[in-house]
């Protein structure tokens, strides 16, 4: 009955009745938005800060606006590391997405087994490092490439090669983190693939295979289109986290000798606010990145929709 | 019949190049996926100077346990462990009493005041106050090394309730609710009488998800608990494989006599399988559950998939 009533009437009475017809469900909402309320939003209202010369006892709304009340923006961009913060955290995010194929052609190659108990070995042990945490695939990373006594080290010396310190590599930084990722996650990351994959008809790849094509062909003719929406979607949804770098496992990997390529913006505001205590500076470097974040999510949608005619809003 | 055995010869004869190029390549990826793990293993069961020096590769040499059980006898990786398990425990109990009904009301499109309250969530997964704003609401909040802070922070992620929301949506029909309703049921008595009976599978998904998180997380730990009495073990693991501590408690360092320098020099040996020991000892349980709750996670992100 409710659902049919005529959607016009919308006046005072109309309001208080679907108000009192389902308080019941705003009661079930409450522990949520207070919540919400409480963490989300009690730190966007902290945001003032940025704009604030922040003292504790006084608070944030208590403290003074600063003189130029961007100060902290400024001070932000002309501290000298500014650019090769931005580029550190562009070239990471940017080198993920390079790698944003390869579990796709996992799905692909896998798809190809027709021993199924191959293929579930296979994809039991693929998917077993994701559930690792980042604190041990770090170590496991830092073991593996350790100098003096690391497997990896150990098989070059045994080659006849040099020992490389990896970790102690500016130029290395990126590459660690991007293929240690793609280690941990390319056999989970392909699951939505492949349950795409197996879904696609046994009658169009009969069908491709009446009409000779070969095994390669029927994964370019048959089996990338009939995944194609998942990629997309998959796309979609990486862009929307294209700029908020995995800044807990690059804390993991940083040290001081690989800092140049490894300080990205969210690093940096945990050693400017939380350790050193400039909590106003920090802010402003946050609202900063967020606001920069926010564009390229809105321009990465923009050309998405332009493109394939999806997106997100 | 002897055809019919030739056709199929020759059917299983096209598993020809293109088959073991692909297998090869497969198997080539899981071995790269494996073998660190497996090596883990045998290095912690490992003396120390056949794995330094690079003769430890598919077995263990010089085998021996002290490695775990140093780990053991380690106070500090106990009270690691306990403060994890309680906070996965407490933390994701806290996720599902705020994710579950949420998820169930947003489902109900036809409520009043929809659009704003789904906006009023939706925007919190965009705007963030920031790493600084964030530490100093927590701070006013008497948050700052209170344990309460691993309960309660990431209270509600909006993604998990989008993704409970689309379960709700797509798996109980609404003719179940309008047959509630005819038997004079409230709207509380359908959320838990109809909807929560029905929601086994999106529970149990959510509550994996959850609990990884809150297992494998040590970045809110860092941030606002510096008492070690309160460390979870992400952190206590931190210490010892990344920031190179020892993973010998002090007193076991007391017990040592400081005179034999050989056996500092095992002991730091030692330390160094240790960490091996340790990286299995922290991932046990995480990769033992996981080939039986698989499924569940797979099923999760099936249900996320889907636009709801």
């Amino acid at each position: 009955m409710n659902s049919t009533l005529p959607k016009r009437r919308m006046g005072w009475a109309h309001v208080r009745k679907r108000l009192t017809e389902s308080w019941q469900w705003y009661v079930l909402l409450i522990p949520a938005i207070v919540y919400v309320a409480i963490f989300n939003y009690g730190p966007m209202y902290g945001v003032q800060i940025a704009f604030k010369n922040y003292k504790p006892k006084l608070g944030a709304a208590g403290s003074p606006w600063l003189d130029p009340l961007f100060k902290n923006f400024i001070r932000f961009v002309n501290y000298p590391d500014f650019w090769k913060m931005i580029r550190n955290t562009l070239s990471i995010t940017l080198y993920s997405l390079v790698i944003f194929p390869l579990p796709i052609l996992f799905a692909l190659m896998l798809n190809e087994v027709r021993n199924l108990k191959l293929k579930k070995t296979v994809q039991m042990i693929t998917y077993a490092p994701h559930f690792l945490s980042e604190v041990v695939v770090c170590s496991l990373v830092l073991m593996m490439l350790a100098r003096a006594n690391g497997p990896i080290n150990n098989m070059i010396v045994a080659s006849g090669g040099d020992r490389i310190p990896f970790i102690e590599i500016p130029g290395a930084f990126s590459s660690i983190y991007v293929w240690s990722g793609l280690w941990q996650n390319i056999g989970w990351d392909s699951i939505l693939y492949i349950s795409a994959l197996a879904s696609i008809s046994q009658e169009q790849i009969e069908a491709a295979t009446i009409d000779g094509a070969n095994r390669m062909q029927i994964i370019r003719h048959v089996n990338i289109p009939g995944i194609l929406p998942t990629i997309a979607i998959t796309f979609i949804m990486r862009m929307g986290g294209l700029l908020s770098v995995g800044y807990s496992k690059i804390f993991l990997l940083q040290n001081d000798l690989n800092l140049s390529a490894s300080q990205v913006i969210s690093t940096y505001v945990y050693r400017v606010g939380i350790q050193s205590g400039q909590y106003s500076y920090a802010t402003a470097i946050s609202l900063f990145n967020n606001v920069v974040n926010i564009l390229i999510l809105l321009m990465a949608n923009f050309v998405v929709k332009k493109v394939t005619d999806t997106g997100l809003f | 019949m002897d055809t019919a055995i030739q056709r199929q010869k020759k059917k299983t004869r096209k598993v020809g190049l293109f088959d073991f190029v692909n297998i090869a390549l497969l198997l080539l990826l899981t071995f790269i996926c494996f073998y660190p793990l497996f090596f883990t293993v045998i290095a912690s069961f490992s003396d120390y100077v056949p794995v330094a020096t690079g003769q430890v590769n598919l077995w263990p040499i010089g085998f021996q346990t002290t490695a775990y059980q140093a780990v053991f006898e380690n106070p500090e990786i106990w009270r690691g462990y306990l403060n994890t398990i309680l906070y996965t425990v407490f933390g994701t109990a806290f996720n599902l009493l705020l994710t579950i009904p949420t998820a169930y009301v947003m489902s109900k499109k036809k409520m009043f005041g929809h659009k704003v309250i789904s906006w009023y969530f939706l925007i919190t997964m965009y705007f963030h106050g920031g790493m600084a704003a964030t530490y100093l609401l927590y701070k006013d909040l008497n948050l700052i090394n209170n344990p309460l802070v691993m309960v309660v922070t990431g209270g509600l992620s909006i993604y998990n309730m989008i993704v409970t929301r689309t379960y709700f949506t797509n798996s109980i029909p609404d003719s179940l609710y309008e047959a509630g309703r005819i038997d004079g049921s409230s709207e509380f008595g359908l959320f838990f009488r109809i909807a929560l009976p029905l929601s086994g599978p999106i529970l149990a998904v959510m509550a994996l998800y959850y609990a990884v998180g809150h297992w494998n997380s040590y970045w809110n730990a860092m941030m606002y608990l510096s008492n070690r009495a309160y460390h979870p073990l992400s952190l206590v693991l931190r210490r010892i494989l990344i920031l190179n501590e020892s993973a010998l408690s002090e007193d076991q360092l007391g017990m040592l006599d400081p005179e034999t320098i050989a056996d500092m020099a095992r002991r730091a040996n030692l330390a160094v399988v240790m960490k091996y020991a340790l990286v299995l000892i922290s991932s046990a349980p995480m990769l033992i559950a996981y080939p039986f709750v698989q499924k569940y996670f797979v099923k999760g992100m099936m249900i996320g998939s889907v636009k709801g």
